[in-house]
Parts: C-alpha cells; sequence; structure tokens
C-alpha cells in the first residue's frame, strides 16, 4: 500500500483519507455517510491526476477535504512535505492550493464587477501595498487567461459561460497557487468553447509550473489533459494508472464497463464497439455493500467479495487497483 | 419522394417576444424525418434545438410562437390546428422526454398513478388495463420488482431509474415519433449507456423513428441515422451520421469536430473555434458563423449562404462550398454540375 506514497517528491500526499458526513436517517437517529472511505494517493509536482466516477461518489469530497475546506475524519494530507495538521498549516494551505468551480454561473456573485471577484482572495491576504498594486495585479491576471482587461469593470453576468470559467479561474491564480484542485471546470461548457479553457488549463499548467487535482465526468476531457487518471466508486480509489494505460487496458470491472460505455465522436467506433451495459442502479452510500462497494453491479461478484474490502494494490508498475478476482480476470 | 414522410418540417420560424425585442430561436429550419430512422439534432447551447421541438409538440412558453412555416406528420398540417387536435398527437403520434426527468414526473404522486393516468389519458383502456400496461412498460424499461416500484414516489427513484420511467410514459402509448432532448446529459456515463442502449432496442422493436437532441457528439455518433448541426437557429449542414462526421463542409462543424479532445490529442494542444456563441438580438447581416468563422470571406460577412446539396447524403450551407464547387467548375469546364438549392433531407 505504502508504495504509491513513495512517488518521488509528490506535491499533494494523501493517506488514508476519509470524510464521513453524518446524516439524519430518523427524527433522532443519525447515520455516517462515507462519502470518502479510507482512499491514498500522491499527485507528482507538475502532474495532472484526473479523477473520475459516477455522481455521488465523493470526487468533490475528496477535492474539498484536501484543501481542508471539510476537516478530514481521518487519515493524513501531506502537502509539499508539511502534514497539514493545525491551523497555521491549513493557513499555509489555503495559500498554496485553491480550487476552480463547475459552474461559472453560480460561483460567481453577479453583484461584483470582475475586478473585485479577482481582487477578492488578494484582499483576504492582503496580498498588495496599496491600490495601485491590487489594480496592476488583477489587470495581469485578466491578461494571463485571455480577458480582455479593459473590461474589468464589468459585472460576471455580462460575460459568457467560457469568460465566466476565465474569471474563476484568474481567481484562483491570484495568490500564486501550486495545486488546484479543478471540479468539472469544463463540464458546463459547449465543446467548442471547453477546448477553449482546457487549452488555458494546459498553457497555464506550462507557464506557472502548476499541478492539477483534475475532477470531470468527460473521459475523453480527463484523458486528454490528464498524466494518471484515478477512478472512484461508492468512496472508495478502485483503480489508478497512466491515462493511456487505463483507457486502453482497465482492469477494475467497474472502470472496464466506465471505458467501454464511452459514447465515442465516430460512427464507425461506436457501432463496432462493445458496451459494458452495467445493470442495477448505483447503491445509496448509506447503505454501501459489505466488502467490495462495486460487487452489487459486478458481473465477477464471488461470495469473498461480500466478505472484505479488496485492497488497492500494485498489480502492474504505477498501476493499482483493488479487485479480490484480479488475478483471474 | 414516392411515400409522405412522416414528420416534415418546411422552413419553420419560431420567435419570442420579449422585452428585449424579437429573439429567432429559430430561422428557417427546414428536415424530414422517416418512419423508423433516428434523427439527430446537435449543436452549442442556444443554437434552437429544444425550440424547434417545442415548436413540433406546440409546447412554446408563453412569449414564444411559430411565426411562419409548416410542420406536417403523415401529411397532416399541425401548424395552427389547433390545441384540441394538438391533445391528440401529443402523447398519442409524438411523445417527448426532457434532460431532467425530476421536473416531468409530479414528486406528490406515485410512479404508478402517473403512468396509468398517461396511458388512459391517450389511449381507450380502462383503470386495470392501464395498471396492466404501465407494468408491461416498466418491464419493458428493465425496472427491477414493477410491483412494488410502481407503488413508490419519484424521490424513491434515482436518475437514470426516473429516465426509464419517463421513457416508459412517452412509449406507453406507442408514438410514432419520441423526441428525446437531452435524455441522458444529467446522467453518469454508466447509467447513459443503460438508457441509450434501452432506447435503441425499443426504437427496432416499435419501429418508431426518434429525434435525438444532444450537444454530445458521442451520443449522435452511436445512435443517429441522420444529423442535422444547428447554428444560431438555422441548419447549417445535414447528412448521414457518416458524411456528417467523416466528410464535414461546414466550416462550424469542421470546427466543431476538430475541438474533441481524441486519443490523438492527449498531450497537445486542441483546436478550439475562436471567439464566443452568438447574440441572437443582434445577428449578423451574412452568415451567422462567420464573425467565428477562420476561413470568412467578404461574401459571408454579406450574405447568408444558402442550403446546396453537396450529394445525396449531405447539404451544407457554406459559401466555401460554393467558392470550392466553382474552383472544380474552373478545373474540369465540360462536366456540369448540379447543384441544387434548398432541398430538403438528403
Ligand atoms: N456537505 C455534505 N453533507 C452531507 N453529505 C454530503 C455533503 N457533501 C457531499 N455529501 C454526500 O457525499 C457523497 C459524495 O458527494 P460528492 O459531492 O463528493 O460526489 P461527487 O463525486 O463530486 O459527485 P458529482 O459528480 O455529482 O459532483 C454524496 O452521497 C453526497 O450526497
Ligand atoms: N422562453 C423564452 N424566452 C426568450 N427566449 C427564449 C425562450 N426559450 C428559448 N429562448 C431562446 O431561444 C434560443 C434557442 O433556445 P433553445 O432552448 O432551443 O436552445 P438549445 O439549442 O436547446 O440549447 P441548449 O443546448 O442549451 O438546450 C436561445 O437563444 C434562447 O435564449
Ligand atoms: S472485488 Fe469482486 S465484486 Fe469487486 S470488482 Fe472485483 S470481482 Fe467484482
Ligand atoms: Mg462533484
Ligand atoms: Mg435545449
Amino acid at each position: 500500500m505504502s508504495k504509491i506514497l513513495e512517488q518521488e517528491n509528490p506535491l499533494v500526499d494523501i493517506r488514508n483519507l476519509k470524510q464521513y458526513f453524518s446524516i439524519n436517517v430518523g427524527p433522532f437517529q443519525r447515520k455516517p455517510l462515507k462519502a470518502v472511505d479510507d482512499v491514498s494517493f500522491s499527485i507528482r509536482r507538475g502532474e495532472t491526476l484526473g479523477l473520475v466516477g459516477e455522481s455521488g461518489c465523493g470526487k468533490t469530497t475528496v477535492g474539498r477535504t484536501i484543501l481542508h475546506l471539510y476537516k478530514p475524519t481521518a487519515g493524513e494530507v501531506v502537502f509539499d512535505g508539511r502534514p497539514i495538521e493545525t491551523p497555521a498549516d491549513i493557513r499555509y494551505l489555503r495559500k498554496k492550493a485553491t480550487m476552480v468551480f463547475q459552474d461559472p454561473y453560480s460561483s460567481l456573485n453577479p453583484r461584483m464587477t470582475v475586478s473585485d471577484i479577482i481582487g477578492e482572495p488578494l484582499d483576504i491576504h492582503k496580498a498588495y501595498a496599496n491600490k495601485a498594486e491590487r489594480q496592476e495585479q488583477i489587470l495581469e491576471l485578466m491578461d494571463r487567461v485571455g480577458l480582455n482587461s479593459e473590461h474589468a469593470a464589468r459585472y460576471a453576468h455580462e460575460f459568457s459561460g467560457g469568460q465566466r470559467q476565465r474569471i474563476g479561474i484568474a481567481r484562483a491564480l491570484a495568490l500564486h497557487p501550486e495545486f488546484i484542485v479543478c471540479d468539472e471546470p469544463v463540464s458546463a461548457l459547449d465543446v467548442s468553447i471547453q477546448a477553449q479553457v482546457i487549452n488555458m488549463f494546459v498553457e497555464l499548467q506550462q507557464q506557472l509550473g502548476l499541478t492539477y487535482l483534475f475532477i470531470a465526468h468527460d473521459i475523453l476531457v480527463v484523458r486528454h489533459i490528464s498524466n494518471r487518471i484515478a477512478v472512484m466508486y461508492l468512496g472508495k480509489m478502485v483503480e489508478l494508472a497512466d491515462s493511456k494505460e487505463i483507457y486502453e487496458h482497465p482492469l477494475h470491472p467497474y472502470t472496464r464497463s466506465l471505458m467501454s460505455a464511452v459514447p465515442q465522436p465516430d460512427p464507425k467506433v461506436a457501432r463496432a464497439s462493445h458496451r459494458i451495459v452495467l445493470s442495477g442502479d448505483i447503491p445509496s452510500p448509506l447503505n454501501a455493500p459489505s466488502g467490495c462497494p462495486f460487487r452489487t453491479r459486478c458481473a465477477y461478484a464471488r461470495e469473498c467479495c461480500a466478505e472484505s474490502v479488496p485492497e488497492f494494490q500494485e498489480v502492474e508498475k504505477g498501476h493499482f487497483v483493488a479487485c479480490h478476482r484480479i488475478k483471474e480476470l | 419522394m414516392a411515400t409522405e414522410p412522416l414528420l416534415q418540417v418546411e422552413d419553420l420560424h419560431t420567435s419570442f417576444f420579449t422585452p428585449a425585442g424579437e429573439v429567432k430561436a429559430v430561422n428557417g429550419v427546414s428536415f424530414f424525418l422517416e418512419r423508423g430512422k433516428v434523427l439527430g439534432i446537435v449543436g452549442e447551447s442556444g443554437s434552437g434545438k429544444s425550440v424547434t421541438a417545442y415548436s413540433i409538440m406546440q409546447i412554446l412558453a408563453p412569449t414564444g410562437k411559430i411565426v411562419s412555416g409548416s410542420i406536417k406528420l403523415d401529411g397532416q398540417e399541425l401548424v395552427n390546428v389547433g390545441e384540441s387536435v394538438m391533445k391528440t398527437v401529443r402523447g398519442n403520434k409524438i411523445s417527448i422526454i426532457f434532460q431532467d426527468p425530476m421536473t416531468s414526473l409530479n414528486p406528490t404522486y406515485t410512479i404508478g398513478h402517473q403512468l396509468v393516468e398517461a396511458i388512459m389519458l391517450h389511449t381507450n383502456r380502462d383503470k386495470k388495463q392501464a395498471q396492466e400496461r404501465a407494468l408491461e412498460m416498466l418491464r419493458l424499461v428493465n425496472v427491477n420488482e414493477p410491483e412494488k416500484r410502481i407503488k413508490q414516489y419519484p424521490f424513491e427513484f434515482s436518475g437514470g431509474m426516473r429516465q426509464r420511467v419517463m421513457i416508459a410514459m412517452a412509449l406507453a402509448c406507442e408514438p410514432d415519433i419520441l423526441i428525446a432532448d437531452e435524455p441522458t446529459t444529467a446522467l453518469d456515463v454508466t447509467i447513459q449507456a443503460q438508457i441509450l442502449e434501452l432506447m435503441k432496442s425499443l426504437q427496432k422493436e416499435l419501429g418508431m423513428a426518434i429525434i435525438m437532441i444532444t450537444h454530445d457528439l458521442g451520443v449522435v455518433a452511436q445512435m443517429c441515422d441522420e444529423v442535422i448541426v444547428m447554428y444560431a437557429g438555422s441548419i447549417c449542414e445535414q447528412g448521414t451520421a457518416d458524411e456528417i462526421f467523416y466528410n464535414p463542409k461546414h466550416e462550424y462543424t469542421k470546427g466543431l469536430m476538430r475541438s474533441i479532445p481524441t486519443a490523438e490529442t492527449a498531450g497537445s494542444k486542441l483546436q478550439p473555434i475562436s471567439g464566443t456563441p452568438i447574440d441572437l438580438l443582434c445577428m449578423p447581416e451574412g452568415c451567422p458563423f462567420a464573425p467565428r468563422c477562420s476561413n470568412a470571406m467578404k461574401i459571408c460577412l454579406k450574405s447568408p449562404c444558402e442550403r446546396m446539396r453537396l450529394n445525396k447524403d449531405h447539404m451544407s450551407a457554406c459559401w466555401m462550398n460554393v467558392k470550392e464547387s466553382m474552383e472544380n467548375e474552373a478545373d474540369k469546364p465540360k462536366k456540369k454540375k448540379g447543384g441544387e438549392k434548398n432541398e430538403q433531407n438528403p
């Protein structure tokens, strides 16, 4: 298990991270919802790690817990070698690491001007000496993300979806972070605009040496941008490998069906491809199955799968899978 | 054309009359749909895909109006027929499913109640027969334990199950046409695969035609025989799926195809379409795509290009095609070129 953690010089190192939410299930009854359940992985400096999985599997919660927007129920986050434990650690983390959200419409305050939106983190962290310096930084950030700096005094609602996403990114860059959790940052955008924003993420990464955790449900987008891809299911990590490897040779039964289900934008390929269609629905995380979280929909499930949680282990170099039957598949 | 197409839309214009002015959401759309075929409509947000569908169903918002054009179902004109005729068309002949199944299901009634009501409304089955039919439909769309499920409320269903219930409801009356407006956009990839597979097999089994509205080119490639590409309220290109994907002829479609991430693009730059989507309140004079088109010529900025037939499976409305055909003509001056205009489907 610890092998994954021993990547050279990881910028972000997550060990046995858990995030349980306490949920009301009756008038006086509460139950833990295991949104993230014992997840370990690391992200190298300058790398993009893609994170995919079905809605509700815990992707956003992983991102937010890493940034300590939620206090971890258990487990450890080590950032650039520094374990995040005390409030001072958290303040340090918040400067170095930030988040970009999916919905450029609702994540920006429509009553604020672009310059106020981008300037807000600068204000909070008092990252300038005077007004002129503040303005200069804002204009530079706008320029960086391809926004016309003459529009600094406009309101967010006057911009298109792609432009709003740029505003969100400029804001995220304000404090010169090293690590950005990108939570579905292009999902709300049309294909053509999506490509503009994806290119910008790549350019910024190259210029500024950024490290990304890139959450998305569009596998084609994730494959394009990521060095490695991690797959989650019901709060657990089920597979992690190089993005080409996991796309072309998925090992976990869930990843196999996921990859086979990706609609291919090519009629001949689509007609010829064999989709592994899963039956049944995703169980509620409040009633997660015992053992392997995927066993209720898995065609390979045996008794052992209900008995214990399969270990997340390295089966080929850099290829991690959590499945009891991995050797027999 | 020997037999009449199932659905024929001709020069449809639909507008919304808002305080800011007339929004020409659909601007001269023409196409036809044959029995048993799957027609895809793609295009970016706001290009008029849903408004085209809502015009066919005549379920537009109160400010919306079909300004001109014709919509014929089995030869019968539907524009201005009146609400009583449309009531028999909706559900019986044409059904629609929407992106968000939760908004189309009533949270206060059981799934069974809603299915039975819909079936009784559109067929002359009595309550008992309708209940039988409801169970049969739930089984058809792979809902486990339908006897138990039928007594449950929408909130007890997952998103994918709700969408299957919507399909069951839409198909309960065996419509000739199913319009699916982004039926899987809100769903996960594996659930999407279930729903698409289900739609395809039901379509084959029941022989109905489908209009599949989506912005996902992967869904189009998987499902559709024919494809319409919309931009700013008009059809810019139309053809068989193979023609559109392997031989796109409109600059917008070409740009769209180039901007999809593929196995080859990993680690390199994508080729996006530059600029921002069009504002329908200030439409350009010429080709609506001209302001974003990297190959725009003078004529593109001046007047929109008429739809041209390129071959029997393909039509496009792009001045580049005119230019190319003129160049070809110049190359081989003897051969005659047949570029009939303003036709309908390939
Ligand atoms: N603040 C919260 N309080 C209680 N439960 C939560 C909270 N945030 C998330 N959850 C639950 O935790 C689980 C994981 O949610 P999360 O948002 O991380 O999923 P996700 O993978 O990001 O899904 P999506 O793809 O839909 O964004 C879900 O069951 C969700 O309902
Ligand atoms: N009720 C309305 N009032 C005013 N304008 C409207 C109304 N409904 C739609 N429109 C406008 O009509 C145009 C076409 O909208 P439509 O919903 O058909 O787009 P679409 O192609 O379905 O987009 P999407 O992919 O986002 O669903 C848009 O510019 C939209 O703003
Ligand atoms: S552990 Fe068992 S149930 Fe889980 S994926 Fe492997 S075979 Fe399937
Ligand atoms: Mg999320
Ligand atoms: Mg729509």
